[in-house]
């Protein structure tokens, strides 16, 4: 069955001014029973695309700096900063930027977050421990997003030392998950 | 520069899920800004529609399918895009086209139709992100917003009580919109013990996903005297982005906000926001924005905008109220949508048609704000009457 829509019920252009705003609103709300299929028509479709994306000149070397255990970034004599992740050029100078820097595996917590949902707004059985890092050896406050692990929830802070938990060689891929996640580097 | 007017908005309800497709809803929102400013099609030049990611709909070319139900076939048509930015940018967009000259009225559309994707519309934001960086993290949006919210409150040591006044008062002043989706009497309690989400974020600190579309009329000033006495003017607009290397920011200050205010502000005239402006619509898709947005806006020192909401400065009786419509976290957030929702607000209050929802001071200078892609767009309106 198709279900009629709420009727629209605007009134003549008198009617309009100096009633409270919006007056009578137009829209028909679904009930959950009718959104699941019982009562109005639905078109479902599945799709799914396929990409392959080439990683680029600076996250290309990035990578293939995970794979090898290690963390670089990127440096503009411009405004002498080191930029982690690294890019090809600096946004702020508009310019190329210089040279390949070996940063730390080190960093700290920025922020971090005890995440109960996946992608999808399901929950999760088991929480995940998120954090923005900053890495040491980069400018300040520059840093990129990750897990963190071998620590309980209510230990973790803003401003805890980390160091990198790197995947055995063999089964590191080039991939921001080389690094399984960053644990605590000092005495809790 | 030309003088721009507002003449008249409309919107639908906003729900969870509604019947109308987004085509629908954009002729009902549009239909209603159009009746309220005595106007019909043959009289607008050109059409600005927003929308957010074409991915919550699965319809490519989204603009194009929406162009009829927002009055725009067969004229000049634009849609515009930055995200949950986007519902502010649309009227910033369709102020240029009638401030260069080149539009006398210019219909400026909102529209999100957000409950076709399954399980959830979060699944879409999934793509929103890097992809060698952070997808295979298993990045959500919530995420990002939990992290932010996390660095605000550590910067400047504040509470998650204080936080959750913000959806307690805004979930409030919904109760008086008629089309709100989520109107609450709420406590703090209740946001408190809210199911976690993704720590500190809560269920209640955040606004629902929904359908629904908002729309207004925009004119020069010799067509808006024609057509009202009591125009309302847009007297300043402003635009900024920041890098999308979110993680190389401090989320405790959105800059870019700053920067988009001082633009708008710059072109009001503007010195002294925190006296000058005498309400605000600010984004609020999770309560910690408000306090974050008040801040950028300058309308509250950083990290001060928790004190002024203890105080209830920012209430419809307060000095400076904020979100007196009920906001995103309230009346919802169709993205888009809810962004045109905040200046028809500005619009309604500034005439004095906001019936139970009007502001208890007088108003004459309001402003409307809205942020969005990854944590680096901040677009602001400000109208006078
Ligand atoms: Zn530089």
């Amino acid at each position: 069955m198709g279900r009629s829509h709420a009727g629209r019920n605007r009134g003549d252009y008198g009617e309009v001014m100096g009633m409270e705003n919006p007056s009578e609103p137009q829209g028909t709300a679904l009930t959950p029973d009718e959104w699941r299929g019982k009562e109005i028509f639905f078109r479902n479709f599945h799709t799914k695309f396929t990409y392959s994306w080439d990683t680029g000149v600076a996250i290309g070397h990035f990578l293939e700096a995970l794979k090898a255990g290690k963390i670089v970034g990127r440096s503009c004599s411009g405004c002498n900063r080191v930029l982690v992740p690294p890019r090809m050029f600096c946004e702020l100078c508009f310019r190329p930027t210089d040279d390949w820097i070996d940063v730390l595996d080190t960093g700290v917590v920025n922020t971090f977050s005890i995440s109960y949902v996946n992608n999808d707004a399901s929950r999760r059985e088991q929480p995940l421990f998120v954090a923005v890092i900053n890495i040491d050896g980069a400018s300040p406050g520059m840093g990129f997003l990750h897990l963190l692990g071998e620590v309980d929830a209510e230990q973790i802070h803003v401003g805890m030392k980390v160091r990198a938990k790197w995947k055995p060689a063999h089964e590191r891929t080039g991939a921001i998950t080389d690094i399984s996640y960053f644990k605590p580097s000092e005495e809790l | 520069m030309r003088k721009v007017a507002v003449i008249g908005a409309g919107m639908t309800k906003f729900r969870h899920r509604m019947l109308e497709t987004g085509r629908e809803l954009s002729f009902e929102a549009s239909r209603a800004a159009l009746d309220s400013a005595r106007m019909d099609i043959k009289n607008v030049d050109s059409v600005v529609l927003g929308s957010a990611p074409d991915a919550f709909d699965g319809l490519h070319m989204k603009g194009e399918y929406l162009l009829d139900g927002a009055g725009g076939s067969g004229k000049p048509y634009t849609r515009v895009y930055v995200g949950g930015g986007t519902g502010v940018f649309i009227p910033a967009a369709a102020w240029w086209h009638v401030a260069s000259g080149v539009s006398d009225v210019v219909l400026a559309v909102g529209e999100e139709k957000m409950s076709p994707l399954q399980p959830h519309p979060q699944y879409a934001f999934w793509s929103i992100f890097d992809q060698f960086l952070e997808r295979p993290l298993g990045v959500t949006l919530l995420w990002i917003f939990s992290l932010e919210m996390r660095r605000y409150m550590s910067v400047y040591g504040i509470k998650e009580e204080d936080i959750a006044l913000v959806a307690v008062k805004n979930k409030g002043n919904a109760m008086d919109h008629p089309s709100a989706q989520l109107p609450m009497r709420i406590t703090v309690d209740d946001v408190m013990k809210s199911e976690p989400i993704c720590t500190p974020v809560k269920r209640l600190d955040v606004s629902p996903t929904s359908d629904g579309a908002a729309a207004l009329v925009l004119a020069s000033e010799d067509v808006a005297r024609k057509y009202t006495d009591d125009p309302v003017w847009i007297t300043g607009v402003g635009w900024n982005v920041d890098t999308t290397f979110w993680t190389n920011r401090d989320l405790c200050y959105p800059e870019y906000v700053e920067k988009a205010a001082m633009m708008a502000y710059k072109m009001a005239g503007i010195s002294n926001p925190r006296k000058e402006i005498d309400f605000a619509e600010v984004y609020d898709p999770f309560d910690y924005k408000e306090l974050h947005h008040m801040e950028g806006l300058q309308l509250a020192k950083r990290g001060e905008a928790p004190k002024m909401t203890r105080e209830g400065i920012t209430q419809r009786d307060g000095d400076l109220p904020i979100n007196p419509s009920g906001g995103l976290l309230g009346v919802g957030n169709p993205i888009a949508a809810a962004g045109v929702m905040k200046v028809a607000e500005l619009f309604w209050q500034l005439r004095g048609e906001a019936g139970r929802r009007q502001v208890k001071k007088p108003v004459h200078r309001g402003l409307a704000q809205a942020w969005g892609d990854l944590m680096q767009v901040g677009t602001v309106v400000i109208m006078e009457r």
